[in-house]
């Protein structure tokens, strides 16, 4: 399973010289897309989410949230049983039952997501069919929209990615001879949305849109006057509907940490030919704020080591941040994916000769974290408590989705993650 | 298709997991897709274990659907045996990969390892949680310990003369309730009687271990949801007897003593008559007046929910008004048990359907897993924790067993905490207008973050619904606003029942003092 599958391959990377990428093939420990679904249910707040597979998927989602904080949550498993199986029921006779039996409880719904589940895609349950049929019964009511959070197919965020790609095609046209209008793309929390939509209105850019919407009746209208910039680096298959919707990327990096916010604001800021005088009289204030709020955890990371287990597809940008501005080492940089375009301006940012790899083999990749002893690991739950053990301090990338971490504002808070582990250590003399 | 909001039991090889974490020198590989690793986050934070479980995932893709996942298992299967060096292989697929039929059995077998390989068959879209783990400490029952067994009809061999008792203390898995505990208060009750502990399993045990299960006399059986299956196999193979009481609280240890005497032959009395637990004394002091016919609805798995609730009326003194349980495996011992407390039995794993039910029952407490607790807190009912599925608060670090002596003074502590202080209850009562005694207030005890009003909750439905005609006048509404939130459910209720037995149309205040003379307490 590892060895004959690990390569390497000599690719060269701008910002890492000729940094060769570690390609792995093992054993992955990473979540399934379904993991998304956490975040995103309290995110559109009248969508619901109906995950179409078995006890594992729920099971997943149950203990990936955690606490069960909500005692009705706008998600649910339609678990398919032995009798689905030998076809003694009809498979989508018994979702259309399941649909109406949640519709009837849950009014308020006017979003309805299937999603499908590694063994759902197994048993070629159609769920775009599915929903096209579902669509048609509870249309203007609800609309039922299908995507993929398998473990088959997708790894942790790409679930979010696989939702909002198959939001794109529903969002409405843009007017004709509209004038140029921003999206920005990739589940932020509120408080971030009404910062960066404040700095972007004092650039002049008005009627900014986000997608998600808070709600499923708020549709940001897509098309060639569009421009988007991705707030989230995991957003290929989104990113290329909106491009088959006509709309443009703004190429920049993502917004993580001051440098990172100032350079997406900026890309923004290009496109829309905002003067220099403006930009710095934008956003200079937030800046030097967001710079004094680091310099305090600069003291405490500078010159620590990290090494990122592939997780969440935000390992690039925080190894930029945490390199360029907390003057971090990096001793290794896996990503399930390396979404190149995407991320071609972090990657040139990223320190010359940085170790990069992608997709994993957990178990040689825990020997070399082993053997580098990085004073912080950030990694996934499961490995987590086990890497502490062993006296390796740990931050879960999950805490990285749940948090409001971008903009200016929150790029304290974000060094803070990784600040608070170490100084945890230095406390604790037991 | 069922439709499932929250699940008790994750899926099968979870409960291989629970199995193969809590032994040594084993190691289970399986096969299935990457977001099935999430499993270790049960262990490793939940638990807080330290290390991660024994589980290689050969976390297969679609892209390998079309070629050779049989490969990929077998590849799998030798990194984890060259990397691990376990002295046994448990191999399964998940759910996704018992759809694409690689047979792991096989394919680990053919590798010719030289360790044993045990094949696991849990069939996911049929079985659950408790059930797979029960399988797999049965199937590793008979695999390490199959060959020592003797022919048919061989009987016990005699003890030797002079030698002390010896049983297997059967159960106790990883992330169990409070199992961690249980063994060391048990043990420390087996040694007391006289009886030595020949091996725990799984909780510690190495296929070596298990090899040597038949050297005993007898099996205590703690959780019969895991080891069930395995000591019945045992009495068939071995002539050994298990134990069938469960000792959680006072009167189920005592008589646990005795089964476990007669079993080994040993006089139980001077252990008895130590009983060194202060529950008695606790229940029986003028504090604990209060307790008495406190509403209880009861629900986990069967062995701890039919334990609770005999704690729950014969201990504290409470009344019983639910019992209940998620696993159908177990529904007859839960059936006969609800017999004694003239309840309903709720067999049921639909969150939504046991919410509703609790509702309805207006308990002053709820025992349960963390859904109900999640249920109570909702529905602003006191509540504690006594069965699995349970959360990372329920691994204390104190020790805290809920078997044996010290189990009952952990349940005396731990199901009266969350309630109303005798006189506390009274107080409010009484100055309901004060600002601090204020109807929504939590026990005092709990602290001022626990004072937040509880969740908007749905009021349960007025038995009026179903009549429709049935009005309160604004002052009785008043009035009933003036009861303490934690009867109120009740006052209200039983008021509706009395104005409808009654023919009456509106409730008045005169109404519902009639009804409280009708009810009585
Ligand atoms: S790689 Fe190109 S086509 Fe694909 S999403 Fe990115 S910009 Fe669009
Ligand atoms: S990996 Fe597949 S089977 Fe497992 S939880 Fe995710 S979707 Fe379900």
């Amino acid at each position: 399973m590892s060895t004959a599958t690990t390569s390497l391959s000599a690719t060269a990377i701008s910002g890492c010289g000729d940094a060769p990428v570690l390609r792995e093939r093992g054993q992955r420990e990473v979540f399934c897309g379904l993991t998304g679904i956490i975040w995103l249910h309290r995110k559109i707040q009248d969508a619901f989410f109906l995950v179409v597979g078995s006890r594992t998927c729920a099971h997943l989602i149950q203990s990936a949230a955690g606490v069960m904080i909500f005692a009705e949550p706008r998600f649910a498993t339609a678990i398919i049983d032995e009798r689905d199986l030998a076809g003694i029921a009809d498979c989508n006779d018994e979702l259309d039952r399941v649909v109406d039996q949640l519709l009837a409880r849950r009014p308020e719904i006017r979003l309805l997501f299937l999603v499908g589940s590694c063994p759902s895609e197994v048993i070629k349950l159609d769920l775009s069919r599915a929903a096209e049929r579902l669509s048609a019964t509870h249309m203007p009511q609800v609309r039922v929209l299908n995507y993929s959070g398998s473990g088959i197919e997708t790894t942790f965020t790409q679930g979010e990615d696989a939702c909002l790609a198959s939001l794109v095609p529903i969002l409405p046209r843009e007017a004709p001879g509209a004038s140029p209008n921003l999206l920005v793309v990739g589940a932020l929390a509120e408080v971030v949305e009404d910062q960066l939509r404040r700095l972007l209105e004092g650039l002049g850019i008005e009627g900014v849109q986000f997608m998600p919407p808070r709600s499923a009746l708020a549709l940001p209208a897509v098309g060639p006057n569009t421009r988007y910039l991705l707030a989230q680096p995991f957003l290929a298959d989104t990113a290329r509907a909106l491009e088959a919707r006509g709309a443009t990327r703004l190429p920049a990096p993502f917004p993580l940490g001051a440098e990172g916010t100032t350079a997406w604001l900026q890309a923004a800021a290009n496109a829309w030919g905002v003067s220099p005088e403006r930009f710095d009289a934008v956003t200079q204030a937030p800046l030097d704020r967001a710079r004094r709020a680091l310099a305090r955890h600069r003291e405490e990371l500078a010159g620590k080591s990290v090494f990122f287990f592939p997780d969440s597809q935000l390992e690039i940008p925080l190894a930029r941040f945490l390199a360029r501005e907390m003057d971090m080492r990096l001793v290794e940089v896996g990503t399930p994916y390396l979404h190149r375009q995407h991320l071609a301006e972090e990657l040139a940012l990223l320190p010359a000769g940085t170790a990069l790899s992608e997709g994993q083999d957990v178990d040689r990749q825990l020997d070399r974290a082993r053997t580098a002893h990085p004073d912080i690991v950030v990694c996934g739950l499961g490995l987590a408590n086990p890497l502490e053990a062993e006296g390796i301090s740990t931050k879960w990338s999950i805490e990285l989705l749940f948090t409001p971490i971008q903009g200016y504002d929150q790029a304290a808070d974000l060094a803070e993650l990784f600040a608070r582990p170490l100084n945890r250590r230095l406390r604790l003399k037991v | 298709m069922q439709l499932t909001l929250w699940t008790y039991e994750g899926p099968p090889h979870v409960g291989a997991m629970r199995i193969a974490t809590a032994m040594e020198g084993v190691h289970y590989v399986l096969h299935a897709p990457q977001g099935d690793t999430y499993a270790d986050l049960l262990f490793t934070m939940i638990e807080r274990r330290s290390k991660r479980p024994p589980v290689t995932y050969t976390t297969f893709q679609a892209r390998d659907l079309g070629g050779d996942t049989a490969e990929l298992f077998k590849n799998a299967v030798r990194d984890a045996y060259a990397r691990f060096q376990p002295q046994a292989l448990l191999v399964g697929a998940s759910c996704t990969a018992e759809l694409i039929q690689d047979d792991p059995g096989g394919l680990a077998r053919a590798l010719n390892l030289p360790v044993p390989v045990v094949a696991l068959e849990l069939p996911s879209y049929q079985k659950k949680e408790n059930w797979g783990a029960a399988e797999t400490f049965y199937q590793v029952v008979r695999a390490f310990a199959g060959s020592s067994v003797p022919p048919p009809g061989t009987p016990r061999p005699e003890r030797p003369a002079g030698a002390r008792p010896r049983c297997n203390v059967l159960g106790p898995a990883a992330l169990g309730f409070r199992h961690r505990d249980d063994v060391v208060e048990i043990t420390r009750l087996l040694v007391q009687l006289g009886i030595d502990v020949n091996v725990v399993a799984p909780l510690g045990a190495t296929p070596a271990d298990i090899a040597r299960l038949g050297d005993a006399e007898f099996n205590v059986v703690l959780y019969p949801e895991i080891a069930g299956q395995a000591a019945a196999w045992l009495a068939r193979s071995f002539g050994q007897k298990a134990t069938k009481s469960v000792p959680i609280g006072i009167g189920a240890t005592r008589d646990f003593i005795n089964e476990v005497a007669a079993l080994a032959g040993v006089d139980p009395s001077a252990v008895l008559a130590g009983s060194p637990s202060r529950l008695p004394w606790y229940s029986r002091s003028v504090d604990s007046n209060y307790l008495t016919g406190k509403r209880v609805f009861v629900f986990g798995d069967a062995t701890h929910a039919v334990a609770a609730a005999r704690v729950a009326r014969e201990e504290m003194g409470f009344t019983v008004v639910g019992l209940g349980t998620y696993s159908r495996e177990f529904a007859r011992e839960v059936r006969e048990a609800a017999k004694l407390y003239d309840v309903e039995p709720l067999i049921s794993d639909d969150y939504l359907e046991i919410e509703a039910r609790i509702a309805a029952a207006q308990p002053e407490l709820v025992l349960g897993t963390q859904m109900e607790r999640h249920i109570a807190k909702r529905l602003g009912i006191a509540c504690a924790v006594i069965s699995a599925p349970v959360h990372v608060q329920d691994f204390p670090a104190r020790y805290s067993p809920v078997m044996g002596f010290e189990g009952a003074n952990v349940l005396f502590d731990a199901w009266i905490h969350p309630l109303m202080m005798g006189l506390e209850e009274h107080l409010i009562g009484m100055f309901r207008g004060d600002f601090e005694f204020h109807d929504d207030a939590a026990p005092s005890h709990l602290g001022h973050a626990a004072q937040a009003r509880p969740e908007p909750r749905p009021e349960p439905e007025p038995v009026a619904a179903a009549a429709g005609s049935l009005v309160w006048a604004p002052e009785a509404e008043k009035e009933v606003g003036k009861i303490p939130f934690f009867v109120r459910g009740k006052a209200r209720r039983n008021t509706e029942k009395f104005a409808l037995a009654q023919g009456l149309a509106t409730i008045t205040v005169d109404t519902l003092y009639d009804a409280k003379a009708h009810y009585g307490r």
